[in-house]
């Protein structure tokens, strides 16, 4: 009777144990548990976001400190801008790529400014005091509502206006946060008078696009998936998207010192340039640093 | 405490009942999954565990599984589900990852509450020209039931923490209050869903100790407490024995 129970004892043993490594799993993926390592003098902390575009441009500003006698740290993969911005203000991470717009939207939530020259002004505004916008790059990673050519074709749609035309229910897919972002479903029905459901696609938008779950989609503008998934990204005459270009965020310290290298970078870097980028890493599923590397020997920076 | 408050502010705020994710609907989204994947884990992992518990065959394998299973990333199979099975599949993704994380419990409840019978009470039952099947209907399922609750008790738990990740790929309920306000850092509204998972658990939970404690026959002993199961062996065992109805139906 004890050995029986002792047997049982052990299977729960054995599933406390499965959750314990599957907890530990967790934390040591999470790379804000690695052990932090203070910024040495002379030394440039890149971060990067938990998006591979984001972190190929990162690396592509790492690659360009160091052929120019920077010693870098790279912070890669440190999850959202609400995970990152603390470090980046603190200055524990030192330089990051952004995009105007989203980061605009976070500094001040009711800014009207949509074209690129206006946010990039306003974003210098809205930054706070330790932290520098660098020049910004023609390349631009920025919200856009997708559809596939087919329904296009059908409706005969070019820009988010032609919707209204479409006699079918038009359900918008993307992240859960959309639905109570400025440009999501509130958004479509201010500008463009739509009204538009709402479903939280998440990771699998492309998907459900392609599958017909949603009939518009939110995409990133520099997603290569939109040529390959053959969608069509609906024009915004209205302006209800914010212009995102990347842009080099500085920690004002260090910013004058790394300024003519990272602008250097950022006059190179074109839409059609981030696009290729992004590619290299979903289709050509080549590393991050090779991507890197290649680029800027391509543009002559290294 | 702030943010406690806040969060309950939010909670309870007449605007829960309004809006495209009402609170009432999502806790009726996030209790069907958990029903229904409880549900066929049961289907699944109660004739196991009882075939495992009655013949005694396959038990190193079960404990393996069992132990295995509760290791499985519900996070990573469901993501993985999705895109295997197509994005029109999403309720089947989720209640498979779900079912999954239950099955363990189930069949350690179903083969454990077997086991602990003592081999006196059944060899007893066949002493009094019992058929298998008898033994089976009449000893093991009535005394084994106390465990195969407990093992439902936690596999009800861990589900409906679990279904938290329904809302991940867009299939709602709670889950949705917090990934949907973590990046718009809207901090009442994540501690607002996460207490309200943590509410619906403790008063399944709550509802499953009852249960438990009704699931124990009469005259047989609570062994449904942790703590009392070890304490409690020869004079309780004893009593068992002795109170047993078939014992004393002899």
């Amino acid at each position: 009777m004890s050995a029986r129970k002792k047997k049982v004892g052990i299977a729960f043993a054995a599933a406390a144990s499965g959750i314990v490594l599957a907890l530990t799993g967790c934390s040591s993926s999470d790379p804000l548990d690695e052990p932090s390592v203070t910024a040495q003098a002379g030394s440039i902390v890149v971060g990067s976001q938990a998006y591979y575009s984001n972190e190929i441009v990162a690396e592509i500003y790492a690659q360009a400190l160091e052929a120019n006698g920077f010693t870098v740290e790279r912070k890669f993969n440190i999850g959202q801008r609400d995970a990152y911005i603390p470090s980046l203000e603190s200055g524990e991470v030192q330089l990051f790529p952004e995009y105007t717009g989203n980061l605009l939207q976070f500094y001040d939530a009711t800014t009207t400014a949509t074209t690129t020259d206006d946010v990039y002004a306003a974003l210098q505004t809205a930054l706070p005091d330790g932290l520098v916008a660098l020049e910004q790059s023609s390349a631009t990673d920025q919200d856009s509502y997708n559809v596939t050519a087919d329904f296009a074709a059908t409706y005969n749609l070019e820009s988010l206006a032609d919707l209204a035309n479409v006699d079918v229910p038009l359900t918008l897919g993307g992240a859960p946060e959309l639905e109570e972002r400025p440009y999501g479903p509130t958004g479509l029905k201010e500008l463009y008078g739509l009204d538009v459901g709402f479903s939280a696609t998440g990771d699998t938008t492309v998907e459900d696009l392609v599958a017909g779950t949603v009939n518009i989609a939110n995409v990133y503008s520099a997603d290569p998936r939109i040529q390959t998934e053959n969608l069509v990204t609906l024009a915004d005459p209205e302006g209800l998207f914010l212009a995102s270009n990347v842009v080099p965020i500085a920690n004002a310290d260090i910013a004058d010192s790394v300024a003519d290298v990272i602008n250097a970078v950022s006059a190179a870097l074109t839409p059609e340039g981030l696009v290729a980028l992004n590619v290299q890493s979903t289709d050509d599923q080549m590393s991050t640093p090779d991507i890197a590397a290649a680029w800027l020997e391509a543009n002559g920076l290294n | 405490m702030n943010l406690f408050a806040e969060a309950f502010a939010w909670l309870f705020s007449p605007d829960r009942l309004t809006g495209s994710h009402p609170l009432p609907a999502a806790i009726g989204e996030h209790l069907f999954y958990t029903f229904v994947s409880v549900a066929i884990a049961a289907l699944i992992a109660v004739p196991l565990g009882y075939l495992v518990g009655h013949t005694g065959k396959g038990r190193d394998l079960a404990v393996a599984l069992a132990g295995a299973g509760r290791a499985v990333p519900s996070f990573g199979l469901i993501v993985l589900l999705v895109l295997v099975l197509g994005v029109t599949h999403k309720p089947l993704a989720a209640v498979i990852t779900f079912v999954l994380l239950a099955v363990p419990s189930i069949l350690a409840g179903a083969y454990s509450g077997l086991e602990s019978i003592d081999r006196a009470v059944i060899d007893a039952g066949r002493a009094t020209g019992m058929t298998e099947w008898q033994i089976f209907r009449r000893i093991e399922v009535p005394l084994g039931l106390p465990l195969l609750v407990a093992g439902m008790r936690s596999a009800v738990l861990q589900v409906v923490a679990t279904v938290t990740l329904a809302a991940y790929v867009g299939l709602g309920g709670l889950g949705y209050y917090i990934i949907q306000g973590v990046p718009l850092r809207r901090y009442d509204q994540i501690l607002g869903g996460a207490l309200a998972v943590t509410i619906l658990a403790l008063v399944l939970d709550g509802v499953f100790a009852l249960l438990e404690r009704l699931a124990v026959p009469p005259g047989a002993p609570r062994q449904s407490r942790k703590s009392s199961r070890r304490e409690i062996q020869t004079r309780e065992e004893m009593e068992q024995i002795e109170h047993y109805p078939v014992e004393q139906s002899n």
